[in-house]
């Protein structure tokens, strides 16, 4: 019998119109690296949060080391050397490193924090797994793959065993990845479980010793990922065949859409200008991808765009009529959609149903209001379509208040709303952030039917992949400036690499 | 939006419900503390007038004496003063109404008008002056109020707009700029057009100005009104909820309050689809001052009180128990009429308790637990949706057996 350091058996969590586990069973091996895969509103996270004592399932039994044991709530899972690194971390932002290690589990003399004591423990630790860190450092002055070494930190200081990741790589550069994947390795070695969560194949290929599926809340099994290949991880997780590159047909871009010149943008944290003097141009039947590590201008460039932010110098054309000075309503109206980057921020009023969210910018249009009173059922039957059209899944359809809906589901209804304007161009900016394989495959089938209708598409991301795999032209983006422009089919990721790093540009 | 749901899944549906349920709770749990305020009082001063009493009759006593004229209200007083008592009742709800939409419709828009006092102060006077000084028909005076409410809220909202002053700052000072310049304006040393030196008040509607005072109307009962000729109410309180009605309409119903409310749950988002937040700032503001100067037109109008701009230097409380009313019926429109009605109930019903054993205040404490309580309706809220869940999950159960 295998030596199983946490069991999870016949686990069932019920949610008021969903099942989110349904009898579902996790084992994880002492020492090995078990990743968790599903799409999104599969049920991992729920999953998670009955092992770390936020939920009571309905049924189902935990056991630690072969007992049973009842967590009800963190407290008890830190008891049991279960620590987690949530997806959006839990620091406190003006602490330092060192404080925020050891709070709630400060040492102390007398009535004052050993701090000596803490710093001595968290500086051999850090050096025992490599996990460079300034302990003196503020939390809002280090980077986002720092602030991941600090909750990582935080775990190994509370002496866990199990290591749970939520979604650790979604906000890591490549290289922080590769460095993240070495420190798991790590671990394992010092005989850690380590639970990852996440929906990137290519990651559990490449760390994970065994991985259990989800799908739609049901347990789907566990494989020996050195047995299994990538296609058919993603068929169980997605219940059939994806298609992992797409495909798409040749184009021969039209008139120009989108014409931007010399815009500036001044920053809103520094001094410096965001966006400095940068010029492009978007033609029908056309994907421009504008690439960079997140930073480096793209979110202000998109805002001057849309109207978000005003920018100090430069043009902005649409289909030939000067937008420079347009209101975000005019540029809306003249053929501009827009998936915007926070989905929470700007793309949806999460306190709004399903259905008010589908005509935020539609309804004063005479479909869905007759003397200014909105037409629900017009409201309703137009969004009851869209979910239908565009596979937006939710617990009571229409009338599902937002917030209660899954991200890959918010974004789609977002997707499906922007696309079903109509537009003349669509800005996608992150279309696909923290998506799982099915819905990526789903949006980027949209994205390049918009192409094909003979829209012109501005695309703004950040993952190399999706980049190379969508778009016709290149722009890669380094400190508010444009420093190259490459045609996907003649360049690759490196080239694109030293680029976005700066360490190249064109002349 | 959750009654439209016609999906078989429940959890949406009974939102509503359990939204009403949990007010109620707090009501009652109110009521309850209050009875326990009343019971340690009257023993206090019981105990001190040095009489022998068992607890028994500490019990009687504190149930007749003081519970019951604060649950009856109005209703308690003695068959000849009834009418009366229920007219203070209705014509103090009118303009608690009109505060409480106020703040609740501000509310949706994510503002907090703690302004409303002096909205109402400004409404209070554009309103007498109207019917005082000019002479004017009562529904020109409450338009006039209305007037001077928007143009005192209009100001916090504009500040808030585009200066980004915090708007709760900006009606704080507006309430006591309001204040202190409607007193002088009132009085100009004895010798304002609307002073009576004699009473030192505003004078009277019904000697100065009758046509400013708004209709009355009575209630048959067995063939005879039931208020007294001399004390009929006023029509204020009906003008009072057809607002609210209309309020609930234009926030549920309209593109207008679609817009708004898009604003007080994401700024940004609304931002982002084009709706001009700037312009809805503005504009829930001026209609909440609205509301809260035309609340001050339904009282000043009836004519059963003048304005003292010597006594009234504390800002009216009618503008700060809106926030109460708001609170309590959750900022749904049509909760504000119950929950207004039932403070003016009780504070009614205080006056009527036995003054030497206990101070009318202690209404002020129950409609003040029920408040603080509201705070936890979202708990009580949770807590009576999980049951109606568990019900009729053993229905659903049941149905499959």
């Amino acid at each position: 019998m295998a030596d199983y350091v946490i069991e999870m058996l016949n686990i069932t969590k019920e949610f008021p119109g969903i099942k989110a586990n349904d009898d579902v069973t996790l084992q994880l091996r002492r020492g090995e690296i078990h990743a968790l895969l599903g799409e999104n509103g599969a049920g991992k996270s729920t999953l998670m949060s009955v092992l770390f004592g936020l939920y009571q399932p309905e049924s189902g039994i935990i056991k630690k080391d072969g007992q049973v044991v009842k967590i009800n709530n963190p407290n008890d899972a830190t008891a049991l050397h279960i620590g987690m690194v949530h997806q959006h971390f839990k620091l406190v932002e003006c602490f330092t490193v060192l404080d925020n290690i050891i709070l709630g589990a400060e040492p102390t003399k007398g009535l004052t924090v050993d701090r000596k004591a803490a710093r001595k423990r968290v500086v051999a630790l850090s050096e025992r797994y490599g996990l460079k860190v300034d302990p003196d450092a503020k939390i809002e002055d280090i980077s986002v793959g720092m602030q991941q070494r600090v909750e990582i930190l935080k775990m190994l200081y509370r002496d866990n065993e199990i290591l749970i990741f939520d979604e650790p790589t979604a906000v890591l550069t490549p290289q922080e990845i590769d460095e993240l994947m070495e420190i798991m390795r790590s671990f394992k070695k010092e005989g850690k479980s380590i639970l990852f969560i996440t929906h990137k194949l290519a990651e559990i290929k490449a760390v994970a010793d065994r991985c259990s599926v989800l799908r739609k809340g049901k347990y789907m099994g566990t494989v020996e990922v050195a047995d299994t290949s990538v296609e058919e991880m993603s068929r169980l997780m997605v219940g059939r065949d994806v298609q992992l590159v797409s495909h798409k047909e040749e184009q021969t871009p039209g008139k120009v859409i989108l014409r931007v010149e010399n815009m500036t943008v001044p920053s809103r944290v520094h001094s410096n200008n965001a966006v400095k003097n940068a010029s492009l141009e978007v033609r029908e039947g056309e994907i421009v991808c504008l690439a960079g590590i997140e930073g480096n201008g793209q979110t202000e460039f998109v805002y001057a765009l849309t109207g978000l932010e005003k920018m100090s110098a430069g043009k902005i054309y649409l289909d030939g009529k000067d937008v420079t000075h347009a209101s975000i309503r005019e540029r809306n109206s003249l053929g501009l959609s827009h998936i915007p980057e926070d989905r929470h921020k700007h793309g949806l009023v999460l306190d709004y149903t399903l259905q008010n969210n589908m005509v935020l910018q539609r309804f004063r249009e005479p479909e869905f209001q007759r003397l200014g009173f909105i037409r629900e059922g017009a409201v309703r039957e137009y969004s009851d379509r869209l979910s239908q059209q565009y596979d937006v899944r939710s617990g009571q359809g229409s009338a599902t208040i937002t917030r209660s809906m899954s991200g890959g589901n918010q974004q789609k209804a977002i997707v499906a709303r922007e696309i079903d304007q109509n537009p003349q161009l669509l800005i996608a900016v992150q279309p696909t952030r923290g998506l799982d394989v099915g819905a990526i495959e789903y949006i980027h089938k949209q994205i390049i039917a918009q192409r094909d209708a003979g829209k012109a598409v501005l695309l703004v991301s950040l993952e190399l992949d999706e980049v190379m795999n969508l778009s016709d032209r290149i722009l890669v983006m380094y400190e508010g400036e444009i420093v190259g422009e490459f045609n996907p089919k003649t360049t690759d990721v490196q080239t694109l690499g030293l680029y976005m790093a700066g360490a190249k540009r064109a002349e | 939006m959750a009654k439209k749901n016609k999906s078989p899944r429940l959890s949406g549906a009974p939102t509503g419900l359990a939204s009403l349920l949990a007010s109620l709770v707090c009501v009652l749990a109110g009521l309850a503390f209050g009875f326990v305020v009343l019971l340690i009082l009257g023993g206090i001063t019981m105990s001190q007038s040095g009489e022998e009493f068992t607890f028994g009759h500490l019990l009687a006593t504190t149930w007749e004496q003081g519970f019951k004229p604060i649950v009856q209200g109005g209703f308690y007083s003695k068959a000849n003063m009834m009418g009366m008592a229920v007219r203070m009742e209705i014509l103090q709800a009118a303009p608690l109404i009109m505060t409480g939409l106020s703040v609740a419709f501000a509310y949706k828009t994510g503002l907090f008008n703690i302004g409303a006092a002096g909205q109402y102060t400004v409404g209070a006077f554009l309103a007498l002056y109207c019917a005082i000084v000019l002479k004017m028909p009562w529904w020109v005076c409450l338009i006039a109020s209305g007037l001077g409410g928007a143009v005192w809220g209009a100001i916090p909202g504009i500040f808030k707009a585009y200066l980004n002053v915090n708007e709760v700052i900006t009606a704080i000072m507006f309430n006591w700029i309001g204040l202190y310049a409607v007193n002088p304006l009132i009085y100009q040393g004895g010798n304002g057009p609307m002073f009576n030196l004699k009473t030192t008040k505003t004078f009277t509607l019904k000697e100065s100005a009758p046509q400013a005072l708004l209709p009355t109307f009575n209630v048959n009962v067995g063939g005879k009104g039931y208020f007294g000729k001399l004390f009929m109410p006023t029509i204020g309180i009906f003008i009072a909820i057809g607002i609210a009605v209309l309020i609930w309409v234009v926030i549920n119903k309209t593109t207008f309050g679609y817009q708004l409310k898009a604003c007080g749950f994401n700024k940004n988002a609304a931002r982002y689809a084009g709706i001009n937040e700037k312009t809805n700032i503005v504009l829930s503001m001026t209609i909440a001052g609205a509301l809260a100067g035309i609340g001050a037109g339904l009282f000043y109008l009836s004519g059963s009180k003048e304005w003292e701009p010597l006594v009234s230097t504390i800002l009216p409380a009618v503008g700060f128990n809106g926030i109460s009313v708001a609170l309590l019926a959750s900022s749904n429109p049509i909760g504000c009429v119950f929950s207004a009605i039932f403070i003016s109930h009780i504070t009614v019903g205080g006056g009527f308790m036995t003054a030497k054993l206990f101070p009318s205040e202690v209404s002020d404490i129950i409609s003040g637990v029920v408040i603080y309580l509201c705070a936890f309706s979202m708990l009580f809220r949770g807590k009576i949706l999980k049951l109606f869940n568990r019900k009729s999950g053993t229905q659903r159960k049941g149905d499959k057996a």
